[in-house]
């Protein structure tokens, strides 16, 4: 398992990139009345045929030929599962994927979302060509990173330059931050 | 709440800033393991830490770059370094200390960190 969430997030949007996707949204979304977190991950990518999407859940399923476990889905699913929340992907060949998880955020077995500033810093820096956008909502109230938006500012100066990158973990950061003062 | 006016200030700053490239022909690459088991054991501040590093004292030319899994999972956060004549390190349970250490040593010095390297932890 996973200490974090955002660690699961990391490592299902791997798939995506393998998937060869040139976006991919990741959202955060928090809703206080049905005290629900759900975290979703879209993207373009090659996508799955309707037998590869069941077998995705699968820990002895994978396309790796390194080793023939494959627990990046599984995991997600059981994180969300055990806090008594609910997982559903979907997925069409030539079109992509999307996986959501819903997590009852105060059952005992919520692992914390963690740090997704870490997450979408280590993306971007590895990944510049790919584009992301990251959402987070708290009912219905939030902010976003696209980074099409951030390319179109930087007129062409790479995305992954350090000062970039730190600022958007301040951008990530901050705004999470003050999203989560009781004040909201 | 921050918005993305501040990054005109960024890119602005940024052009005005030397901007010296090598050729990408001679260059050192880093790469660090980030599958399921990579992603676990910790590889995300082990790469974080390469690109800041790298990034503050200014190695233009190591590019730092992700991979899967290679299949020695137990050894994670795992680490090769490429050397432009074609030589190979593996490093091995990784930690954001250890990659600043390969980074001084290795990448800038020449210098392996054997102490790291596959060959003497997995004895």
């Amino acid at each position: 398992m996973m200490p974090e969430l955002s660690l699961n997030v990391l490592d299902i949007v791997q798939n995506s990139v393998k998937a060869k996707a040139s976006l991919i949204s990741i959202s955060v979304l928090k809703d206080t009345q049905q005290r629900e977190l759900s975290i979703s991950i879209k993207d373009n990518g090659c996508g799955m045929t309707k037998e590869q999407v069941t077998r995705v859940v699968d820990p002895f399923y994978t396309t790796r030929t390194t080793r023939k476990v494959g627990l990046g889905v599984p995991f997600f699913k059981l994180s969300a599962e055990l806090t008594g929340g609910r997982f559903h992907i979907e997925s069409e060949p030539g079109i992509g994927t999307e996986i959501s998880a819903v997590y009852c955020y105060e059952h005992i077995d919520m692992m914390p979302l963690g740090d997704m500033a870490s997450t979408m810093v280590s993306l971007i820096s590895v990944n510049p060509d790919i584009d992301f956008v990251y959402t987070y909502k708290k009912d219905g109230q939030g902010f976003a990173l696209d980074t099409r938006e951030v390319k179109t500012i930087l007129e062409g100066l790479p995305v992954n330059s350090n000062e970039v990158l730190s600022f958007i973990r301040q951008y990530i950061e901050e705004n999470e931050e003050e999203m989560e003062e009781p004040s909201n | 709440m921050k918005s993305l006016a501040e990054l005109q200030a960024i890119r602005d700053k940024m052009k005005n800033a030397i901007n010296v490239r090598e050729s990408d022909g001679d260059k050192i690459r880093v790469v660090v393991g980030m599958a399921t088991c990579g992603i676990a054991a910790g590889a995300r501040p082990v790469l974080n830490s390469f690109t800041e590093e790298v990034a503050k004292r200014g190695l233009s030319n190591v590019s730092v770059s992700q991979t899967g899994c290679i299949g020695i999972c137990q050894y994670e956060p795992v680490v090769e370094v490429f050397m432009p004549d074609g030589g190979k390190t593996t490093y091995v349970k990784m930690t954001a200390e250890k990659a600043v250490r390969v980074v001084n040593d290795h990448l800038v010095n020449g210098n392996v960190v054997s102490e790291y390297t596959i060959g003497s932890v997995a004895k």
